[in-house]
C-alpha cells in the first residue's frame, strides 16, 4: 500500500482535554492548509486503524492530548503502522508526560526544579491524611502546588496558600487522576519556551511571558482571549533569555524528546530559571503558546507546521 | 527583578475588543466543567446530561412528504417573511393545543417565538431593568438563568419539595424583596416535571400560589415545555387556565414534535402581547415562516397526539429504568425525586458529596451528568445533579448508573480520607454560575 500525500491531524480523544484537543485540530489543520498540504482532521475512534491502513497518510500531526495522546499509547500505535507522525517517540513521551519522572531526569541533569513530592492517594488514606499534610507542609511551605502528575491545561491544579485549602485541592486534583505532585511553589514570572526541530536540531523559539489579568493561569485563563497577557518576547535580561532558552532545549534533549516541545519555566526574583513541566504535545488554540512563539520568530506557523510534517515524513 | 526589555516586546491579550465588551459578558469564559461536555458527545460515554428530546420515532417519510407539499404549493410563503406575531392559522392551533390544559384563549394573544427560549428572552427584554428581581425556582431551568443574567436581573430562588414550588419560600421572598425596596418583576415557573427538578407543583399549591400572585400583584411566567408528557395522568390543569391577567404562558413543539423547528409561544394579557410582538419584530423581524408552516401543516394532517403518545410511553420505560438502577445500585445517602413525566430526575448525593468537583471522575468513567450548581443562580446545588433518562436506552441508562454509582463510592472514599465537606457559598448574585447554558 502506498502512502498519499495527505497529512492526517488527529484531533479529539477522550480525554478531558478533548475540547482544546478539537480546537487544536482545527487550528493547525488550517496552517497546514494555508501551506498547501492536503489534510484530513480525524477523531480517534475505532475506525482509526483500519482506515490509516487501508490508507495509509503521508505523516500524523497528533494534537491529542491528556491520556493516550500524550502518554505516548497513540504514537506506539502509529509506530505498529510504520506511519510517521510529528513529535516524540512514545518512550520519551512517556518520561516526559509523567511530571515526576521528567522533573527528575532533568534535575540530574543539573536543571534547577522546585523541590516536590509525589503521592497517591491510597497513601494518604492508609497513612491518615491529616498527619500526611502537615508533613508535606512543613516540608514543603507554603504557598504549594498541588496538581495531577499526568494531564495539562491545569486541570486538577491548585496553589495553596494555607493549610485549611490542602484536603479541597487533594480531593480536587484527584478527580483527575490517582497520583498528585505536591511542589514547593516558586515566586516569579512565569514564561514558557517552546522549542522545533524541523531537521536541524532543536531551537528555542522566543519566551513568552504570561501575566494572567486575575492572577492564575487557570483553565479559563488558558482559553478564554482576553483573560490572559502575553509578552512576546518575554522582557527578560539577555543572560536570562539565553539561560530559559537553554533549559527548554536541555530539557527536551534530556528527555528524547523530538520535534517539538514546550517548556513552562519560572524565573525567580534572582533570575534563576527553574522548571515546571513540558509538553510533548504543545497546545495549538488560538489561545495556546507556541504558536505565540511562532509569530515573535516571525515566523509563519503554516510554514513551520509544514517543514515538521517534511522532517517527520522524510524516509 | 527589574527587566530591561532585550528587545522590543508585543504585549497582548488575543482579543483586541477586550475592554470593549459589555459589563454583562462578565463570566462568559471558557469552563472546564463546559470543556469536560465535549467528552460527554463520544459514544463511549452513557450521557445523562443532556435534555435532547428523543425523536427517532417521528414518521420521517411523512414529514419528507409534507415539506416537498409545503414547497410545492406555498413555497414562496414559507420562504418569505411573516408576520411578528406568527402565522395566524398555527396560533389557532396553538389555543386547541393549550385547551388540553384547559386554557380558553384567543389567538389574537398568541405570539410565536423562536423555541419558548426566546419566549422568555422577550418576555424578560420588556418587563425587566438592570437590577430587578426574578424569583425563580430552586433550582431552576439553566436557560432562563442565563437569560436573566443577560439582563442583568438579581435571581432570587425560592425553595421546592417533592409537591413542587413551596408557597412559604414564595412569600418569603416576595417579603424579603419588599424589604429590601426591591421591585420583583415576575415568578418564572416550570409547574409540570421540572427541569431540572422533576417535580411538579401539586394543585393546591397551584391555587395558593396564584392567590399569592393576586395578593402580592405578582406576573407569573408560566413555562410549560413538558405539560404533555405525563406519564400517568391527563394533562395537568395549567395556572394561566385559572387567572388570565397575572400568567404569562409559555408553550413549545420543542418536546411534542421537533427541536429542530424552533417554534414556541407565549400566551399573555393584551398589552403584553402587544409588547411582545413588538419585541420580536426588532429582535427576529418575524419567526421562521417555514417552521410555522410545517408544524401548522402536521398539526392538521397528522395524529400527533397519537405521536406524543408514543413518546410518553417511550420516555415512561426510560423513567422506570432509571428510577429502578437507581434503587439497585446508588450508596446509602443518595436520594432523588421520582417525576410524573418529563425527562429529569434530580439525584442529591450523600452529604459531603460535590458533583461539579466529582465530575471529571465520572467522565473518566465514562459516565455525564449536569451538576447541580448550573441550576442556581448562587453556586448552591453543588451536593445535587441533573439526570436525563430522555435519550438514552434502558439498558444504556443502567449502565450509565452503574457507572455513576461506582463513581460515588469512589468519592466517599476519597472524602472519608480527607473530611472535605461540600462548600456551601453565601447567596449572591456576584459569582454567577455560567456552566453549561
Amino acid at each position: 500500500m502506498t502512502q498519499s500525500g495527505r497529512v492526517v491531524v488527529l484531533a479529539g480523544g477522550l480525554s478531558h482535554e478533548r475540547d482544546v484537543s478539537l480546537r487544536a485540530g482545527r487550528r493547525v489543520a488550517e496552517a497546514l492548509r494555508s501551506a498547501g498540504v492536503e489534510v484530513e482532521v480525524r477523531d480517534v475512534d475505532s475506525s482509526l486503524v483500519p482506515s490509516l491502513r487501508a490508507d495509509p497518510p503521508r505523516c500524523v500531526f497528533p494534537l491529542l492530548y491528556g491520556e493516550s495522546g500524550e502518554d505516548g499509547t497513540l504514537r506506539e500505535v502509529l509506530d505498529l503502522l510504520s506511519i510517521p507522525y510529528v513529535g516524540s517517540p512514545p518512550s520519551a513521551s512517556r518520561l516526559a508526560f509523567d511530571k515526576p519522572v521528567a522533573k527528575a531526569l532533568v534535575a540530574a541533569a543539573g536543571i534547577r526544579t522546585p523541590e516536590s513530592v509525589t503521592l497517591p492517594h491510597d497513601t494518604f488514606r492508609e497513612v491518615g491524611a491529616t498527619a500526611l499534610i502537615e508533613v508535606v507542609v512543613d516540608r514543603l511551605g507554603l504557598p504549594l502546588v498541588v496538581k495531577p502528575t499526568r494531564g495539562g491545561s491545569a486541570l486538577g491544579c491548585s496553589i495553596v496558600t494555607e493549610l485549611a485549602e490542602m484536603p479541597g485541592a487533594m480531593v480536587g486534583c484527584f478527580a483527575y487522576g490517582p497520583f498528585a505532585l505536591l511542589e514547593r511553589f516558586v515566586d516569579g514570572t512565569e514564561v514558557t519556551v517552546s522549542v522545533i526541530d524541523t531537521g536541524s536540531g532543536p531551537q528555542a523559539l522566543p519566551a513568552v511571558e504570561i501575566r494572567p489579568v486575575d492572577g492564575r493561569y487557570d483553565y479559563s485563563a488558558r482559553y478564554t482571549a482576553g483573560s490572559t497577557e502575553f509578552v512576546t518576547p518575554a522582557k527578560l535580561e539577555a543572560d536570562v533569555e539565553a539561560e530559559v532558552a537553554r533549559v527548554a532545549v536541555e530539557a527536551h534533549r534530556v528527555l528524547g524528546l523530538a520535534d517539538l516541545s514546550r517548556t513552562d519555566l519560572i524565573v525567580d526574583g534572582d533570575g534563576a530559571v527553574w522548571f515546571l513541566e513540558v509538553n510533548v504535545a504543545p497546545g495549538m488554540t488560538e489561545t495556546s503558546l507556541l504558536p505565540l512563539s511562532v509569530e515573535a520568530a516571525d515566523l509563519d506557523l503554516g510554514a513551520v507546521c509544514r517543514a515538521l510534517v517534511d522532517a517527520a515524513a522524510k524516509p | 527583578m527589574q527587566q530591561q526589555p532585550a528587545r522590543h516586546s508585543r504585549e497582548t491579550r488575543l482579543d483586541m475588543y477586550v475592554d470593549r465588551y459589555a459589563s454583562r459578558t462578565r463570566g462568559m469564559t471558557a469552563s472546564e466543567i463546559r470543556a469536560l461536555f465535549a467528552v460527554a458527545s463520544r459514544p463511549e460515554v452513557v450521557s445523562l446530561a443532556g435534555g435532547m428530546p428523543n425523536i427517532s420515532g417521528l414518521p420521517l417519510d411523512t414529514i419528507g412528504s409534507m415539506v416537498h407539499e409545503l414547497v410545492a404549493e406555498h413555497g414562496t410563503e414559507a420562504m418569505q417573511y411573516g408576520s411578528g406575531q406568527g402565522v395566524p392559522m398555527l396560533r389557532e392551533q396553538i389555543c386547541d393545543v393549550m385547551a388540553l390544559e384547559g386554557i380558553e384563549a384567543h389567538p389574537d394573544d398568541v405570539v410565536v417565538t423562536v423555541g419558548s427560549q426566546q419566549a422568555v428572552d422577550l418576555v424578560t427584554r420588556i418587563f425587566c431593568d438592570p437590577g430587578d428581581v426574578v424569583i425563580c425556582e430552586a433550582p431552576s431551568y439553566v436557560g432562563a438563568l442565563g437569560v436573566f443574567r443577560a439582563y442583568e436581573c438579581e435571581v432570587v430562588h425560592a425553595e421546592m419539595d417533592a409537591d413542587g414550588l413551596v408557597p412559604a419560600a414564595l412569600r418569603d421572598a416576595l417579603a424579603a424583596a419588599a424589604a429590601a425596596g426591591q421591585r420583583v418583576k415576575f415568578l418564572y415557573t416550570i409547574p409540570n416535571f421540572h427541569n431540572p427538578a422533576g417535580v411538579s407543583l401539586s394543585e393546591p399549591r397551584r391555587r395558593e400560589v396564584l392567590e399569592i400572585a393576586r395578593e402580592h400583584d405578582l406576573l407569573v411566567l408560566e413555562d410549560n415545555p413538558y405539560g404533555l408528557l405525563g406519564f400517568d395522568e391527563e394533562p395537568r390543569r395549567a395556572l394561566r387556565a385559572d387567572e388570565a391577567e397575572r400568567v404569562v404562558y409559555l408553550g413549545s413543539f420543542s418536546k411534542t414534535f421537533a427541536p429542530g423547528m424552533r417554534v414556541g409561544w407565549a400566551l399573555a394579557p393584551h398589552a403584553v402581547r402587544e409588547k411582545l410582538v413588538l419585541a420580536q419584530e426588532s429582535s427576529t423581524l418575524c419567526p421562521p415562516s417555514f417552521s410555522q408552516l410545517m408544524i401548522s401543516s402536521y398539526l392538521a394532517g397528522q395524529d400527533w397526539m397519537g405521536q406524543v403518545k408514543q413518546f410518553r410511553e417511550m420516555y415512561r420505560e426510560r423513567r422506570d429504568a432509571m428510577l429502578e438502577a437507581l434503587d439497585d445500585l446508588m450508596p446509602d445517602g443518595t436520594t432523588w425525586t421520582v417525576p410524573a413525566g418529563g425527562f429529569y430526575v434530580w439525584l442529591t448525593l450523600p452529604p459531603g458529596l460535590d458533583a461539579k468537583a466529582m465530575l471529571p471522575r465520572a467522565v473518566t468513567a465514562r459516565v455525564a451528568y449536569v451538576p447541580g450548581t448550573a441550576f442556581y443562580a448562587d453556586e448552591f446545588g453543588s451536593q445535587c445533579m441533573r439526570l436525563s433518562y430522555c435519550y438514552p436506552t434502558p439498558e444504556r441508562i443502567r449502565e450509565g448508573v452503574r457507572r455513576l454509582a461506582a463513581v460515588v463510592e469512589q468519592e466517599l472514599d476519597l472524602r472519608a480520607t480527607f473530611g472535605v465537606a461540600t462548600k456551601v457559598q453565601p447567596r449572591s448574585y456576584d459569582t454567577p454560575n455560567t456552566d453549561l447554558t
